[in-house]
């Protein structure tokens, strides 16, 4: 299958000698079936291992994948009437960023995701995913309007970060992110973010406080990419395998430090591999955590999303440590 | 002869003078500060009188969180909060508890911010102030949680909230605990003017990443020192990406408030009057204060 993974080349390798066993059965007299059989029995030994002891940096290539499933894959399968708005009335449209109006299960909502492309091209025009200040202003923009009509937000994130440029800077990079966080937490309906690949750093905390956060099993979310922290922690970019062990950067670390509330579960080997299961697994968590979230009340929707965030984080007191009470 | 004149000369030169340990004790080490602008030498305790700002060339020199709060706070109307509060290692990050010791050692703080209640020209704030000097001033778990706190404490006090920001972002060996602290803090700010708090954003060298991507933006009022690098992707990075290079004023002070992102570039030895002007101006009662005229 085409875009395999290193770690998945035992699997592949394996899969393959089994078809070409097949092939020559089929054009020889031989019958193979009895070793057919047991290379399939070894293959499902093998892919249960693999599998289910993805490591940290296998899940980086996974939420990387160029064929991994985007926000606009999610969009058109999960809601129907999408209505894709445009620009943020201030500056222009960043293409990194789309939103909109659809329906979900038959009712208003607005949806909003980073945006990579399938091919180069489009890659150039939405700039890898990696929006700039107008960008941000956009989703706030929209977040504001779904307030005003009171239906609910739901979030993608899939960034490697917000773009580290000139004009991103002077146009206020850290202003557009900070005022996303400020205004996300006073936001009025309920708010729900699911990581679908990479959660890159404050660039997808932008789009990211929400009474709800879910990852997909196979997505990353990290204050800093694993290259970032490598070269930064020891000077060294090609250590970027052992920052990802090291960070815990994965969803089931994320549900462990408290951040994330669901794991969404992937089909085996990644999102990619089958986008109609994931569709499923992603409509089966939004609609409870939207039933879930329907009931608050204006102000209590606030406190949850606030007290969710507050709890966030691990300190202990100076007399613990020196161990006086 | 002058010929024996000089041998005598070089003959007394090869005495060496020991010093006695007072007389070692007189001359701390620092006495002197070069300044890293104008490369011009002087008294270092001078240099502080004069709030750390050079008196040649006005480069403002990095103030550590103590002489912020002696130079800018009522003099004793300080009280600080939350002091005790330290860092745990939540991902078991190899050698991160002994940095933080090694910090706690040097600079005799807990963490990279000192949050506590005080008065400017007799008006009760709650002010916190970042210190560079432990981790770079990076925000985890505890500075995320000692602002937060602090935004809290002026809420419920309901006083002005000034923050000193000063930092290299986000702390990297807590993760994306530290990243959530962005969230923390902004949604603390939102709920604190919601209530009609009043927000004081002072940036200093250096305010960037993830501490430039929250808090120290949302001011209702935004301010920087002279020449201060604010930013939030490194210089570097950008260079990398664009393969540019990069006008030298860029990220600094001056360009920020030249793209709109600063109401004024402050310099210290004028920061106390007029963050005391603009707290005169928002003493309670805003627009029924016409009444009284």
């Amino acid at each position: 299958m085409a875009g395999d993974l290193e770690f998945e080349k035992p699997v592949v390798e394996l899969r393959k000698k089994i078809s070409e066993l097949r092939d020559y059965t089929q054009n020889t007299d031989m019958d193979l079936s009895a070793e057919i059989e047991k290379l399939e029995a070894r293959l499902e030994k093998l892919e249960n291992e693999i599998y289910e002891n993805i490591k940290p940096w296998d899940r980086v290539q996974i939420a990387r994948h160029p064929e991994r499933p985007t926000s606009l894959d999610y969009i058109s399968k999960l809601f129907t009437d999408f209505f894709e708005c445009h620009g943020d009335r201030v500056f222009g449209d960043d293409e990194a960023i789309v939103g909109g109006i659809a329906k979900y299960h038959g009712l208003p909502v607005t949806v909003i995701g980073h945006q990579r492309g399938k091919d180069t091209k489009e890659n150039i025009r939405r700039n890898f995913g990696m929006p700039h200040p107008e960008g941000y202003r956009k989703a706030l923009r929209l977040m504001k309007q779904a307030e005003k009509f009171r239906r609910p937000i739901i979030c993608f994130i899939d960034t490697k970060g917000a773009y580290p440029g000139k004009a991103a800077e002077e146009r206020g990079q850290s202003e557009a992110i900070a005022r996303n966080l400020f205004e996300m937490a006073g936001l009025k309906v309920p708010v729900v973010c699911i990581v679908i690949g990479e959660g890159g750093s404050g660039g997808a905390l932008a789009l990211g406080v929400g009474n709800h956060i879910h990852m997909l099993e196979n997505s990353t979310y990290s204050v800093i990419s694993p290259e970032g922290a490598a070269s930064i922690l020891w000077r060294d970019a090609s250590q970027a395998k052992k920052a990802a062990e090291t960070m815990r950067i994965t969803a089931p670390d994320l549900k462990e430090l408290g951040v994330v509330d669901e794991i969404i579960p992937e089909a085996r080997g990644g999102a990619h591999r089958d986008l109609e299961k994931q569709v499923q697994a992603i409509d089966q968590t939004l609609l409870a955590s939207l039933k879930s979230l329907s009931g608050y009340s204006e102000e209590e929707i606030i406190d949850h999303r606030y007290k969710k965030y507050k709890l966030i984080g691990q300190y202990s007191s100076l007399n613990e440590y020196i161990g006086v009470n | 002869m002058l010929k024996e004149l000089f041998t005598k000369t070089t003959k007394k030169k090869k005495y060496a003078t020991i010093p006695s340990e007072t007389a070692k004790q007189d001359v701390p080490e620092g006495i002197m500060t070069k300044c890293p602008s104008c490369k011009k030498i002087m008294y270092t305790k001078e240099l502080v009188k004069n709030l750390k700002v050079c008196f040649h060339c006005g480069f403002h020199h990095q103030m550590n969180s103590k002489e912020r709060i002696d130079s800018f706070v009522d003099l004793g109307s300080f009280e600080e909060l939350n002091n005790g509060m330290i860092s745990g290692n939540p991902l078991d990050f190899p050698d991160y508890e002994d940095k933080l010791e090694k910090d706690r050692l040097k600079t005799n703080l807990n963490e990279a911010v000192v949050t506590g209640t005080g008065s400017i020209d007799g008006l009760n704030v709650v002010v916190a102030i970042m210190d560079a000097s432990f981790r770079m001033g990076s925000m985890g778990s505890v500075v995320g949680e000692k602002i937060t706190l602090a935004i809290e404490k002026a809420d419920e006090l309901k006083v002005p909230f000034i923050i000193f920001t000063a930092s290299g972002g986000a702390r990297m060996q807590e993760g994306v605990l530290s990243l959530m602290q962005m969230a923390k803090t902004s949604a603390a700010l939102k709920r604190f003017s919601d209530h009609g708090g009043l927000i004081i954003s002072i940036m200093t060298h250096p305010t960037t990443g993830g501490v430039s991507a929250s808090f120290a933006s949302l001011g209702d009022y935004n301010f920087a020192e002279p020449g201060a690098l604010i930013g939030f992707a490194g210089r570097r990075i950008i260079e990398q990406t664009i393969r540019e290079e990069l006008p030298e004023d860029f990220q600094t002070s001056e360009f920020l408030l030249k793209h709109g992102q600063l109401d004024a570039v402050v310099s210290r030895s004028d920061l106390r009057e007029t963050i005391a002007s603009i707290l005169e101006i928002h003493q309670p009662g805003g627009i029924n204060r016409w009444q009284e005229i």
